[in-house]
């Protein structure tokens, strides 16, 4: 008989207070509690965190690399959003 | 690791693809851009991933059967501790491994169900038994020593998920080959005793260990695509050449010698070796080894008694769930 399916889940770890939640890598496991716990085994051997998030990877919505260009584009183009854009006489110092 | 010894890609059947989108692959592998999960790829590069990190996940696991057989005869607490936490690290590594394969779109439970059916290999090295306290300290030593030298290059493997799994394996595993290393030196140290059962566990290991590295150059077959594709970025006699040369004088320092008379230094320095048995590798890949049916047989048995475990676990991630939603109805 096939095995059934165990629900993935995503971790994310925070490595120290002051420091962002990152993305580690994914893991299944039954329910929350478990993703958790899986989570420390896996992902924490070395003191690597302090704080972990897991999530459910079916409740992540995630843009489509095909549409990159469309999605990004925009940004790329106003190079006048980057402080560089705009001079600043040389006497007036660090701005 | 452990995978070298296995590799044969698909088939390049482009073909039958859309030539644009594929030329377009290839540009970004030759610019050495790394390709994630959902980007398009050719159907042979993602089969070909597909079986070589299942493959890889596959090793890693059954890799747990011959040094946990020492874990409750390890000759110290100190022994057994650092032996108990790399067996678990070869678990983590097994696991993310498979995560990395299945971001290509085959579930885990699909791919260890076709390792237990026998469709699926794992590395050959692990067919061989682990008869003295010395073949623990020759497997951090050398299987590990062989493992890093072929998962160094794995991390800068085009396939992002797979690389970004390859260094964090490869952070871990450098503490494997230096446990095994002490091992190796302690016993060198000891008695008479402890001498010859280092001695006797590097001459059964030596030929297996070269044989990682997967057949010769001038017979591997379809490694081309591979290297094509950046997954591959040194042949197999490449890296059994940097093993070996890097191995010779750790041995030495040992005081013990390379089962192999007819291995001369050549002028450049290289440590060059006799024939390898090819015979044997075939033999053992072939389902042949001495523990091939041991380790199949440990395999089926711990998922067959595990079966409840995660029975129990999704049944009660059902009932927990009725019950929010009951009481989300309230």
């Amino acid at each position: 008989m096939a095995t059934p399916n165990t629900p993935l889940w995503e971790v994310f770890i925070r490595s120290r207070n002051g420091l962002a939640h990152k993305h580690v890598g994914s893991l299944h496991a039954s329910d929350a509690t478990m993703a958790l716990q899986a989570a420390r085994d896996i992902y924490t051997r070395r003191g690597e965190g302090l704080s972990i998030w897991v999530v459910p990877s079916t409740a992540i919505t995630a843009s489509d690399p095909a549409e990159k260009g469309m999605m990004f584009e925009p940004a790329e183009s106003k190079i006048y959003r980057h402080p560089t854009f705009y001079d600043v006489p040389e006497e007036v110092g660090h701005m | 690791m452990y995978t070298q010894a296995l590799n044969t890609a698909e088939a390049d059947d482009r073909s039958l693809e859309d030539v644009a989108h594929a030329a377009q692959f290839q540009a970004r592998i030759d610019a050495e851009e790394r390709i994630e999960p959902n980007d398009w790829m050719p159907a042979a590069y993602r089969k070909t991933l597909t079986r070589q990190i299942s493959q890889h996940a596959h090793s890693e696991i059954v890799g747990m059967l011959p040094e946990g057989n020492w874990i409750t005869r390890a000759p110290s607490l100190r022994r057994k501790a650092a032996l108990l936490a790399k067996v678990q690290d070869e678990c983590g590594h097994g696991l993310y491994l498979y995560a990395a394969a299945e971001t290509l779109g085959t579930s885990r439970e699909e791919l260890v169900d076709a390792m237990l059916a026998g469709k699926a290999k794992y590395s050959s090295i692990f067919n061989y038994p682990t008869l003295t306290w010395a073949d623990i300290g020759v497997i951090g030593w050398l299987v590990d020593g062989a493992a890093i030298m072929n998962q160094i290059p794995l991390c800068r493997c085009s396939y992002g998920p797979y690389a970004r799994a390859m260094i964090r394996v490869c952070k871990e595993e450098s503490f494997h080959q230096r446990q095994g290393y002490e091992i190796m030196l302690t016993l060198c140290r000891g008695s008479d005793e402890q001498k010859a059962m280092a001695q006797d566990a590097l001459n059964r290991w030596w030929w297996p260990v070269l044989m990682m590295f997967g057949p010769p150059d001038k017979v591997s077959q379809h490694s081309d695509a591979s290297t094509k594709w950046k997954i591959k970025r040194f042949s197999n006699d490449e890296l059994r050449q940097k093993f070996v040369d890097a191995t010779v004088p750790q041995a030495q320092y040992l005081g013990l010698t390379i089962p192999d008379p007819g291995m001369t230094q050549d002028a450049e320095g290289h440590w060059r070796y006799s024939e390898i048995d090819w015979t044997e590798f075939k033999q053992v890949l072939a389902g042949n080894g001495p523990c091939n049916r041991d380790r199949m047989a440990a395999r089926r048995k711990a998922h067959d008694e595990g079966a409840w475990v995660r029975e129990a676990a999704a049944a009660y991630a059902k009932k927990r769930q009725y019950r929010q939603s009951a009481q989300a109805a309230e």
